[in-house]
């Protein structure tokens, strides 16, 4: 299976024609009952993930985290520290897996992929404008290509909401064929911001636009607006993922990010994976928690599955 | 990155058991009838076994009640109602409250006992059961001291003496729509649970008994068919309430023919789940799910027969099939187990050889792989396809995990389909468009329709059939007419 | 019918003394899917007023007819209970105006069948011709009184409707020949269903009346069916019939009651027990709400985006 296709080598060359077809193509895919996905994220909430299954899925998370840093505050310094706790997690139990990525701003990708070398931690790159996306493309695709340059391995762009809501698809989807192309080897992830999207249905055709166009990742969100990921646009978005590879042989991968914070969290997240687009997304390539304060918590709970007893924060790292 | 996904597969997420805990139920070797306010044996010492049906194990030995019993019931009940009825409404109001309250303390316990009893997943127990039985108590203690103001006129008065029947399939939550507004409006109640779920009723005495519910108010018989018979038959019943199937409901109708009793009937079901092209999708595949496989589909208002329209019957059926590839069934007590145990070795039977005249008849089978446990009664989900409206699998009411799938072209055939059955208790749309939401809606001659949304219940809600599924409502303001003298 | 009337016949004597000339005969039919048909069976009674006076011969319905009449109600039900509750009471009031201009036909008749004296038997045409009025007026307005919003736990919409049974049985008073026949008919087909009406045995006329009056009224065919007949033989098939959803049992003695409601059972028809009723005094709305099903509708409503709604 690729991990990647280029846009356009597939079943829906047509829909992308023209900003008709794709918008006829994006509005007639199926609508959403918003109770009635909220209810089965919310079903799907109370599994009862015990012991080994619990091992498992916090081993499981911890190995899908893009343990992220994204403040205007942010340094070298910092930014090592984060690539450190990348590595090893747990200081105490080398025997905890690394975070799948560090997740930094493109003028800091240099210092993150000195932290993580040699590690297989890969360097992730918010880029295009991030987080609100509002600059000319060639800015964006300058943004991107420092990036590519400084060694990022995966770039984390936002789509053009304003366009988007506008019902200007076909910009949007022009936007991210730009990116992906100048992303060359590194893979994309494509943020939606589903809290500016506001409906399910916008989410749905949102996820369909970034496939079409070549994300090797969608992600929810930006973590810089109110409603970040939640498990219904997750789930919706797994279901995506889920058709999308019926329908055209592509795996793309899903990203929630932000809000994410406890382990519970996490390992409901798994679930909906596990419960919708099933196993072969159990796994980093397919399935990264965009988050920072959720590893101190995996950790503890990992912590308490060895011990018995509870941790506490001053036995995980405060970075 | 092939491999990676191989190695990600060979380590699938699977889930370690989570059984919730049994020792939050202590159930005693054997029971009483619950007479007058004490636990009492029956009459002529007979006893019946409650069993398990996911284990077999023997859970206790029950009293079962015969006709002197009915008549020592029916008796109680009755020296009860003066008093009873006589209370100011606001009195009887906090009765069920506290009975609300208690249910709500004991709600644990409860879920795991119905669970142990009934073999449904302690996860509907838990989420579903129990939590509607205390909301159905807490509704109808409202109502109480409000009946005045209910639109049946100015002092409307009970009824008298309910003798009510109730299934096995939600034994405490029938329970609770039959006692709840009965005692609301100041009946008295002689209540027979199913001979295959007697204890949740059992321990709903001693609910009773820690509310302070004066003697006699509520009586509890355990027992069969016999005994239900004797409860309706007794000339000092006035009202006769009773769930349960379709046969028994009409025996019970003419048993009544020419007396006074008033008498509401919830009988049996075979509910269509139509699902037009321009559905919902991901959510009509969950409705459909849920409209079948909720309690192992031993529901009266289960979606159990599956409109398609013709147009996107191919998707569906692939997206349901794989739905129904990760629905776990198991040991009920686990709690992410979705598929329990069916109740009972005679229902498995009836299940089993309809099942088999589906496929002798030619409609086409299909289950997920599922591995059933080697003790107990348990049953695959199952679908039928290329069944028409001829099969004995689209008309009669299973009453199990077994979905028949049907095609539609338009609307209107839609429609005329859903409505070609004796029955008429639930159906279910599932269309993005609000008008045909409507249009559909207001032709079915069903007495629960659910729109984008199935088997969905709430004590403020009307429930009941059409046609062959009974007479008269149970829940919201329209249950309290069952038991008024109006 | 094989016997010969015995006497003359009063309306023949009145008529003639009257006018010195012959009077017309009204032949009188059964009203069964919106025309005038004879009994299938051919048969007839003699229609004797009070003091046995031949006043008629009145069709005497077969179980065939009864069948047909099933059919034609089944028929009209669609169209009836899909007509707007406005339209409807449109029609009733219809009913009533056209029953005013003939309502000295209306006196006579039940003042010879039931043998009352005109002022009394004027009494009850004008209580039943009320009745109609009163009835006209809650099309639009039961499903206000019955039905309405159900607040659940939950982000549901959830409406409780009533909605007319399907084809309902009535046997008509057998002492009321009017008022009462008017007062089981009309709660009928004010919400919806179409019925099968089987008239007082001893006092058929009036109602056969009734029929020519509805077919007159915009009433739609096969909405209100009329047999005339042995109550007993005719409700029989009725009450075992599997395509008649309930049964107003106004008309049966109690035996009658007991064998037809036991025969109900076998499609769990709606079953409306004989009770002592004073036709003259407002009625209220237990024969309404007798023929109507609560159908209730679940929505989804839930946020108005993905992200809740504050508001």
């Amino acid at each position: 299976m690729p991990t990647t296709a280029p846009p356009a080598a597939h079943a829906f060359t047509d829909v992308t024609a023209s900003d008709s077809t794709l918008r006829r193509f994006l509005h007639g895919l199926p609508g959403v009952d918003t109770v009635g996905l909220e209810a089965r994220a919310a079903a799907l909430g109370t599994r009862s993930i015990k012991t080994t299954a619990k091992a498992y899925a916090i081993d499981l998370a911890i190995s899908m985290v893009d343990l992220t840093t994204l403040e205007g505050a942010d340094t070298p310094g910092k930014v090592r520290a984060l690539g450190a706790k990348a590595v090893h997690p747990d200081p105490t139990d080398r025997t905890a897996p690394t975070t799948a990525a560090v997740c930094v701003y493109p003028d800091m990708v240099a210092a993150a992929k000195e932290a993580v070398a040699g590690s297989g931690v890969l360097v992730a790159s918010v880029a295009t404008a991030f987080p609100a996306g509002r600059a000319a493309l060639d800015v964006k695709l300058a943004d991107v290509r420092d990036a590519v340059a400084a060694g990022a391995d995966e770039i984390d762009m936002v789509i053009d909401r304003g366009a988007f809501l506008a019902g200007r698809y076909l910009k949007v989807y022009d936007e991210i064929v730009a990116v992906k192309e100048a992303s060359g080897a590194a893979r994309l992830k494509v943020i939606f911001e589903t809290g500016e999207l506001s409906t399910y249905d916008n989410i749905r055709r949102a996820s369909w636009l970034g496939m079409l166009a070549g994300a090797d990742f969608i992600k929810t969100s930006t973590g810089k607006v109110a409603v970040n990921a939640t498990p219904a646009n997750t789930l919706l978005m797994l279901e995506a993922v889920r058709d999308f590879r019926a329908q055209t042989g592509i795996q793309v991968g899903v990203k929630p990010a932000g809000g994410i914070r406890t382990t519970k969290d996490a390992v409901k997240f798994l679930v909906l994976v596990n419960e919708t687009a099933g196993t072969d997304w159990l796994d980093n390539h397919w399935f990264r928690f965009g988050a920072s304060s959720l590893l101190n918590d995996l950790l503890m709970q990992r912590q308490k599955l060895a011990t018995g007893r509870y941790s506490g924060p001053d036995y995980v790292t405060v970075d | 990155m092939a491999s990676e996904m191989v190695s990600a597969k060979a380590s699938a997420f699977a889930y370690a058991p989570a059984p919730e805990s049994r020792s939050v139920v202590d159930i005693a070797p054997s029971y009483g009838l619950f007479i007058d306010g004490e636990f009492t044996e029956a009459a002529d010492g007979k006893v019946f076994k409650t069993v398990s049906p996911s284990t077999e194990e023997v859970l206790s030995e029950v009293a079962r009640a015969g006709e002197a019993d009915v008549d020592r019931a029916v008796g109680a009940a009755r020296r009860a109602f003066g008093k009873w009825s006589a209370l100011p409404g606001s009195e009887r109001a906090k009765y069920l409250f506290r009975i609300a309250r208690i249910i709500q303390e004991r709600s644990r316990e409860l879920a795991v006992l119905e669970t142990l009893d009934n073999g449904k997943p302690i996860k509907e127990t838990r989420d579903a059961d129990l939590p509607l039985v205390a909301a159905h108590f807490f509704y109808y203690a409202g109502w109480a001291d409000k009946l005045d103001h209910a639109g049946f006129g100015k002092d409307v008065r009970p009824l008298g003496v309910a003798g009510q029947v109730i299934p096995w399939n939600f034994p405490l939550l029938m329970l609770a729509w039959k006692i709840a507004p009965a005692l609301a409006t100041g009946n008295t109640v002689v209540l027979k649970p199913a001979e295959t779920t007697p204890l949740s009723a059992l321990f709903f005495a001693d609910i009773c008994r820690q509310a302070g519910l004066p003697k006699g108010v509520v009586n509890i018989l355990p027992g069969y068919g016999d005994a239900g018979a004797a409860l309706v038959a007794h000339p000092d019943v006035n009202k006769v309430a009773f769930t349960g199937s379709t046969a028994v409901g009409k025996a019970i109708a003419r048993q009544v023919a020419g007396t006074d009793k008033k008498v509401t009937l919830e009988l049996g079901g075979k509910g269509a789940n139509i699902v037009f092209d321009d559905a919902p999708i991901d959510q009509a595949v969950e409705g459909v799910v849920t409209g079948i496989f909720f309690n192992q589909g031993q529901v009266c208002c289960a979606g159990s027969r599956l409109l398609v329209q013709e147009s996107i019957h191919d998707e569906l059926l692939d997206s349901l099939k794989r739905r129904l590839s990760a629905l776990r069934l198991g040991d009920p007590l686990d709690k992410n187990t979705d598929i329990g145990a069916i109740n009972s070795a005679e229902q498995l039977a009836r299940i089993s050889s309809l099942v088999e005249q589906g496929e002798a008849e030619g409609a086409e089978r299909w289950s997920p792989s599922c591995e059933l446990p080697s003790s107990g009664y348990w049953f695959a989900p199952t679908l039928f396809t290329n069944v028409t409206q001829a099969h004995t699998v689209a008309r009669d009411e299973i009453f199990g995990p077994v979905l028949s799938v049907l095609t539609f072209r338009t609307p209107d055939e839609a429609v005329a389909k859903a409505n070609n059955s004796q029955y008429g208790l639930s159906a279910g749309i599932w269309t993005e468009k609000g008008s045909r939401i409507l249009a559909v809606a207001s032709k079915l001659r069903a007495g629960v329709v659910w729109s984008n949304t199935f088997n969905k219940f709430d004590p403020t809600s009307p429930f009941g059939g059409y046609k062959e599924s009974g007479y008269g409502r149970e829940g919201g303001r329209h249950g309290l007419e069952a038991y008024l003298d109006v | 019918m094989s016997d010969k009337p015995k006497n003359t016949g009063k309306k023949t004597e009145q008529k003639a003394e009257q006018n010195q000339r012959l009077s017309v005969f009204k032949t009188y039919k059964l009203y069964v899917g919106g025309k005038f048909p004879r009994s299938e069976s051919g048969r007839v009674y003699e229609v004797t007023d009070s003091k046995g006076q031949w006043l008629a011969n009145a069709p005497r319905a077969s179980r065939k007819d009864a069948r047909d009449a099933v059919v034609a109600a089944r028929k009209a039900f669609g169209g009836w209970s899909g007509a707007t509750a406005y339209n409807r009471g449109q029609i009733l009031y219809r009913v009533a105006e056209m029953l005013e201009g003939r309502r000295d036909q209306f006196v006579r008749e039940v003042a010879e069948a039931e043998g009352l004296p005109k002022s009394r038997a004027a009494a009850q045409v004008d209580a039943a011709i009320d009745r109609w009025v009163w009835y006209a007026g809650w099309t639009d307005k039961i499903a206000q009184v019955v039905g309405g919003g159900n607040p659940v736990a939950g982000p549901y919409f959830n409406l409780s409707s009533p909605e007319p049974t399907g084809v309902v049985t009535v046997l008509a008073p057998q002492e009321s020949s009017f008022l009462g026949l008017v007062s089981v008919l009309a709660p009928v087909i004010a919400t919806g269903n179409t019925a099968v009406v089987i008239a007082s045995e001893k006092f058929p006329l009036p109602a056969l009346s009734l029929g020519e009056v509805l077919a007159t009224s915009d009433v739609p065919g096969g909405v209100v069916n009329i047999l005339t007949g042995g109550t007993a033989e005719i409700a029989a098939p009725l009450a075992a019939h599997q395509d008649v959803n309930a049964i107003d049992l106004a008309g049966a003695d109690e035996a009658l009651a007991k064998e037809l409601e036991i025969a109900a059972a076998d499609n769990l028809k709606r079953v409306v027990r004989p009770q002592p009723v004073d036709y003259f005094a407002t009625p209220g709305i237990d024969r309404l709400t007798a023929f109507l099903e609560t159908k209730t509708v679940w929505h989804p409503t839930g946020a108005l985006g993905a992200s809740g709604s504050s508001y």
